[in-house]
């Protein structure tokens, strides 16, 4: 297949569960080595579609291929995958070594090489010493690693992980952290095609090569985190990503007056500009007054909202600019809005005032 | 603290209830039982026990609580599994049925099969034609003992299945275990404790049956009765000293069962502490 790029491709698959439609025509590819994530909310159907590429489920049309093969009627061992489980699923009255050992002797290895298999797993996790301990006798983070081992014995092609999803919200931010570089670090030096499932943007961003976006069972966007990031292609993409603030009739603002009058649009924090009134900007004729109503510390730099139009749109500014205080007024300049068309179709727009000064075509 | 104060007397009066009812109620008429069953000496004692007809009725009672444990066992596991694993329509009226025969006299279950096995039923000459013999037999005698104890086994591992959840399971399903495999090393260990309390439960309820294994026996001296049936003859004959020595030996192998219940209990105990 080497004229064929794409590891693990769905072809138009869908998905019901009894009245819920789970999965509505999903199209992707996945080329080999990657390490993606679907990345959506709760409910979005990004683990139905790992559970179905895993054979866990399976789908009500399409076709799922892995490595240029229809797998659709090829059973779940047989696929060549291996399988994180969301809470691990740890085999609760069997060792370390005994849950690392299962699916090679599930596979009819010789014994001699499941001892060495499973030996170099522990090694490969960090788990030496630990071989003979029960699942309830380890920290979170050592049945992650064992769970992890478990899948990647048998030596599949194709790594699948539920596990950055859900529970995980409830770990602390630190230790969440440390997971996930710890497998970003693992799956790279494995090199081994992973997909993982999470709700949260900024673990994907980190860790994924890749990112699909789904909603309401659909892929929305498929693309890199940094495209992802910077051109959204649908409003649902554009107002998950970042923290955006939605403002309706968008064509209010100075410098979008050109724009639709219906149209609404997104902002995100990172491209206003909040300035004292004492201060000097550049583009003062597409500047707005605006009232500070929240000022929050966030560490490396202060969160304000302000409130313009009747509308509070959010910004930052750095500790090291002169401090905006509650009640203050501002001037406010907007960059860049990404708005959305009546097809859910989502354009950048500059700021005319920007446009004017240097007509790039984006 | 004023909690602390009342604690003192209201838990001596809740011991001293408890205690005046167990000596009342269970003591008391063990010991004397017991006082019966020896009141003649060792020697008529003996004699009542090894008469041969109690001895028949020792192993026949031993051989219907062997088919009933066999059968429940296999029962209550699958009964357990498909309730718990699989959703499908009329699962809550399986549930329910399961519970039937607790709720149900086991006299009216000895009725039941009589009328449904016996020389009245349409099924009976089909029966007769194949030999078959139910009503005052032994297969009889099984059926009722198991109809009575049937939901003992599955109660047990029910909950213990449903707390387990399925993806230990779907686990080592994905690695390609098979379903055999899959019972035997992942889910056997979660319920064998319970499995072997539902057992237990089981076998001393298989011992003592009376009401239905009553109805279809036909009290055949040396064939089809059970000891607590036997019980009851010598009794009816003013035999105190047989009926009570043969009674001291059944409530024997029930405290042999209570036992082994207790030691099963702290080794689950000590298991899923460690």
């Amino acid at each position: 297949m080497a004229e064929n790029q794409s590891y693990v491709e769905l072809r138009g698959v869908n998905k019901t569960f009894q009245d819920y439609q789970a999965s509505k025509d999903i199209h992707f590819r996945i080329e080999k080595g990657k390490l993606v994530a679907l990345l959506g909310p709760s409910g979005s159907g990004k683990t139905t579609i790992l559970r179905m590429i895993a054979g866990l489920e399976t789908a009500d049309s399409g076709e799922i291929l892995i490595d240029g093969r229809v797998v659709n009627d090829i059973p779940a061992n047989k696929r060549g995958v291996g399988f994180v489980f969301q809470n691990y699923a740890l085999f609760r009255y069997k060792t370390v070594y005994d849950n690392i050992a299962f699916g090679l002797r599930v596979n009819k290895w010789e014994k001699s090489k499941i001892r060495a298999r499973v030996q170099e797993m522990i090694e490969l996790v960090g788990l030496t010493g630990l071989e003979k301990r029960y699942p309830n006798q380890l920290s979170g983070g050592q049945r992650q690693r064992v769970a992890f081992a478990r899948a990647l014995a048998p030596n599949p092609e194709l790594l699948l992980l539920d596990v950055l999803d859900e529970p995980f919200a409830a770990i602390d931010a630190k230790v969440r952290q440390e997971l996930r570089s710890w497998l970003r670090e693992m799956i790279n030096k494995v090199g081994i095609t992973s997909i993982f499932v999470t709700h949260d943007q900024d673990e994907a961003i980190e860790v994924a090569d890749d990112i699909i976006i789904t909603n309401h069972g659909r892929v929305e966007q498929i693309g890199n985190p940094v495209d992802i990031y910077r051109k959204p292609e649908t409003t649902f993409v554009a107002e998950f990503m970042g923290h955006p603030t939605r403002v309706e009739h968008i064509s209010r603002f100075k410098g979008f007056t050109g724009l639709a009058p219906e149209l609404h649009a997104v902002i995100r924090p990172e491209n206003v500009s909040i300035t004292r009134k004492n201060e000097k900007i550049r583009y003062v004729i597409s500047a707005e007054d605006g009232v500070v109503e929240r000022v929050l510390f966030r560490g490396k730099e202060a969160e304000i909202w302000v409130r313009i139009h009747d509308i509070l749109i959010q910004g930052t500014r750095k500790i090291e600019e002169a401090p905006i205080e509650e009640g203050e007024h501002v001037n406010i300049f907007i960059y860049r809005a990404y708005v959305s068309g009546e097809d859910e179709k989502i354009q950048i727009v500059e700021n005319e005032v920007i446009a004017a000064e240097n007509p790039v075509v984006i | 603290m004023t909690a602390k104060k009342n604690s003192g007397p209201v838990k001596w009066i809740l011991i001293g209830i408890s205690a005046v009812f167990l000596i009342t109620m269970l003591i008391l008429p063990l010991i004397y039982v017991m006082a019966t069953a020896f009141k003649d000496g060792a020697a008529s004692f003996w004699k009542a026990v090894s008469d041969e007809y109690a001895v028949k009725a020792v192993l026949l009672t031993l051989k219907v609580t062997g088919i009933t444990l066999v059968f429940n066992t296999v029962f209550g596991l699958a009964a357990a599994w498909c309730i718990t694993r699989f959703q499908f329509k009329g699962k809550k009226v399986i549930s329910t049925l399961i519970d039937l025969p607790l709720t149900v006299s086991p006299i009216i279950a000895g009725l039941i099969y009589v009328l449904t096995y016996g020389r009245q039923s349409i099924l009976a000459p089909y029966l007769k034609a194949a030999g078959i013999k139910i009503i005052f037999a032994v297969p009889g005698i099984v059926m009722a003992t198991i109809f009575v104890t049937l939901p003992f086994v599955s109660r047990e591992i029910i909950p213990v299945l449903t707390a387990q959840g399925t993806d230990e399971e779907e686990a080592a399903a994905l690695m390609g275990a098979g379903g055999w495999r899959i019972f035997r090393e992942i889910t056997f260990p979660h319920i064998k404790w319970a499995l072997l309390y539902g057992v237990v439960l089981c076998s001393a309820r298989a011992m003592g049956e009376f009401g239905a294994v009553s109805v279809l026996s036909g009290h055949l001296r040396g064939k089809t009765n059970t000891m607590p049936l036997y019980i009851e003859l010598l009794y009816q004959g003013y035999d105190f000293t047989g009926a009570f020595a043969v009674s001291a030996l059944l409530v024997l192998m029930a405290v042999i069962i209570l036992v082994l219940r207790s030691v099963l209990e702290q080794r689950g105990k000590g298991e899923n502490d460690g």
